[in-house]
């Protein structure tokens, strides 16, 4: 990585930490405490179920709300405060802006992630007493709700790069709700004929597949993943984000500052 | 040697509900500014000369003409790591100190640690922040951002200072401090452009200006060359606190005293103004001529501009 991208990275990290985005830590610390003490109380024998159906929905929702509330102000808050002026007036090439944002942000969820997990799997010791082999397939569902992450910091940055910070939250959450469900999409596009079922596969085809990503119940239930699965949703995640950040590029490229 | 050379540049909006009408926010522009000089970009408030400086920072898209810096185009990257800038009512990351802003803006523009840790710190000196180095900018006043604003244009040791309105915000003894550290930087060598409103610091500092009105520059100059031709004014005192109606009839504002009275007037009318006084057995204490000022000359500019204006509307 170039030292400006890595640079502007480091500051956009900097910048969530001083603003106490880490703070949201210590309401999940305390979800899991109170969930932990709760389960083992009120379950018998589906404990690992529930923590774990709570805490990695807990992750993925925490995570999701900081990366559209971080990146829908990343480009368009910089251009209202004008902070951009002075960046831009460096040997700094606007993609490497964009791009040195979203590695930022991307640092920033991934650290939040990382700790939360610590969590979860705090919380899933203290009610089962074990760490069991099955256990590490929690990883795996903490590793695609990362590629979420990846996906949705990339659509938040694109609307950030010609929109106001109001109307890309909109987006945004629309995104991560209609992604949600985007196998039910691919379904019902293949049941409808005609053009509106040409347009549905299109649009299942285009919005991002937050449903694929999403393996909680299954490892919740002591399932395995794939190791197929994983490697295609890691390339689906790498390239949808990549174009997305394309995208953001071209348009950022061509905006004059106000 | 030419270091600022622009030529043809203009910015154009479209307004107007189906945004065909275009409206001139810079008409084409040429102007050329010398290695060395300090350079100032005169006009009112929306005359257009922060969209002249954004486009040359490549923040605005120019709607046609060029300009290059230091022999290359603007859209070069490259040199943006030999020129310095601060934007009019600078902000910054308020959640960093004054010295992390600093070393943050080092990086970008790719000064190397060690150097980069010293340069902080000299600019921090030079503009009086080293106390004040380790705050958060968000505790700043307005006259410390615009302290920490013109450090970090200097940062990198930038060859040509790009300075838009750099009095606006600080205290007298802050202008005088500003005043001084453009001339310092003209002393070093370095080119240094600035915008402002404020006259009496483009007078006291600049080695040529231009006037800019309405997008549209109406002359370029040294202050001296485009003072010479402004109509003289003299100014006239006599002692006692009367006004001989001869002299009201000279359509003159008359400042009066306790004990003395003044007017300032055109220098066709001295003679007049000296038979009245005559004729009313008023003492004449003195009769001094007024040099013409920058703003004079800029205020008869703009007059003579709107004039036009009005006529071809």
């Amino acid at each position: 990585m170039n030292s400006r991208i890595l640079t502007i990275a480091s500051n956009t990290f900097r910048e969530a930490v001083r603003d106490r985005v880490l703070y949201n830590l210590i309401a999940f610390a305390l979800l899991m405490v109170g969930a932990a003490i709760l389960v083992g109380q009120i379950s018998i024998g589906i404990e690992r179920l529930v923590v774990l159906n709570l805490g990695l929905t807990a992750v993925s929702v925490f995570g999701m709300l900081i990366a559209i509330f971080i990146g829908i102000g990343l480009v368009s808050k910089e251009i209202e405060k004008r902070t951009l002026y002075t960046v831009l007036s460096r040997p700094v090439r606007r993609w490497e802006f964009i791009v040195g944002k979203y590695f930022g942000l991307a640092g920033t969820l991934v650290v939040n992630t990382f700790l939360m997990t610590v969590g979860v799997l705090g919380a899933l010791f203290y009610v089962s007493h074990k760490i069991e082999r099955l256990d590490a397939w929690v990883l795996v569902a903490v590793y695609f709700i990362v590629l979420q992450f990846l996906i949705i910091t990339a659509l938040t940055l694109l609307f950030s790069s010609f929109s106001s910070t109001i109307m890309s939250a909109v987006f945004a959450f629309a995104l991560f709700v209609i992604g949600s469900f985007a196998e039910d999409l691919r379904g019902f596009a293949e049941i409808t004929p005609g053009i509106a079922g040409m347009l549905a596969k299109g649009a299942a085809y285009v919005v991002p597949n937050f449903s694929a990503l999403n393996v909680i119940t299954s490892v919740a239930h002591g399932e395995t993943v794939a190791g197929k699965l994983i490697f295609f949703n890691t390339a689906y995640a790498i390239f949808y984000s990549a174009a997305v950040l394309a995208g953001a590029v071209l348009i950022f490229d061509r905006r004059s500052m106000k | 040697m030419s270091v600022i050379e622009i030529a043809g540049l203009e910015k154009t909006y479209s307004t107007g509900f189906f945004r065909k009408t275009k409206k001139f926010a810079l008409r084409p522009l040429e102007l050329r500014v010398e290695q060395g000089e300090i350079f100032g970009y005169l006009g009112p408030n929306g005359a257009g000369k922060t969209t002249t400086l954004k486009m040359l920072m490549g923040l605005v898209f120019p709607s046609g003409g060029s300009a290059r810096i230091l022999g290359m185009d603007i859209n070069d990257s490259k040199v943006k790591s030999r020129i310095g800038f601060l934007p009019e009512h600078p902000y910054f990351y308020d959640y960093l100190t004054g010295r992390e802003l600093l070393d943050y803006y080092g990086q970008l523009s790719g000064v190397p640690s060690k150097q980069r840790r010293e340069r902080v710190e000299s600019l921090l000196h030079r503009v009086g922040l080293s106390d004040s180095a380790g705050t958060q900018l968000r505790k700043y006043s307005k006259g410390m951002l615009q302290r920490v604003g013109i450090a970090q244009a200097l940062l990198h040791d930038p060859e040509v200072v790009f300075l838009d309105e750099p009095m606006s915000g600080l205290d007298p003894i802050g202008r005088r401090e500003v005043r001084d550290l453009m001339e310092q930087l003209k002393k070093e060598g370095k080119t240094v452009f600035f915008s402002t409103h404020i006259l009496s610091d483009a007078e006291a500092l600049c080695d040529r200006v231009a006037i800019l009105f309405q997008g549209e520059l109406l002359r370029v100059g040294a202050v001296a060359d485009l003072t010479a031709n402004v109509q003289g004014k003299v100014e006239v005192t006599w002692s006692g606190a009367t006004v001989p109606p001869s002299i009201r009839a000279l359509g003159v504002e008359c400042h009066i005293t306790s004990d003395t009275a003044r007017i300032v007037i055109d220098e066709q009318k001295q003679d007049a103004a000296v038979d009245a006084l005559r004729a009313a057995n008023l003492r004449m204490i003195s009769l001094v001529p007024v040099r013409a000022t920058l703003e004079d000359y800029f205020v008869q500019q703009l007059k003579t501009s709107r004039k036009a204006m009005a006529v071809s509307a």
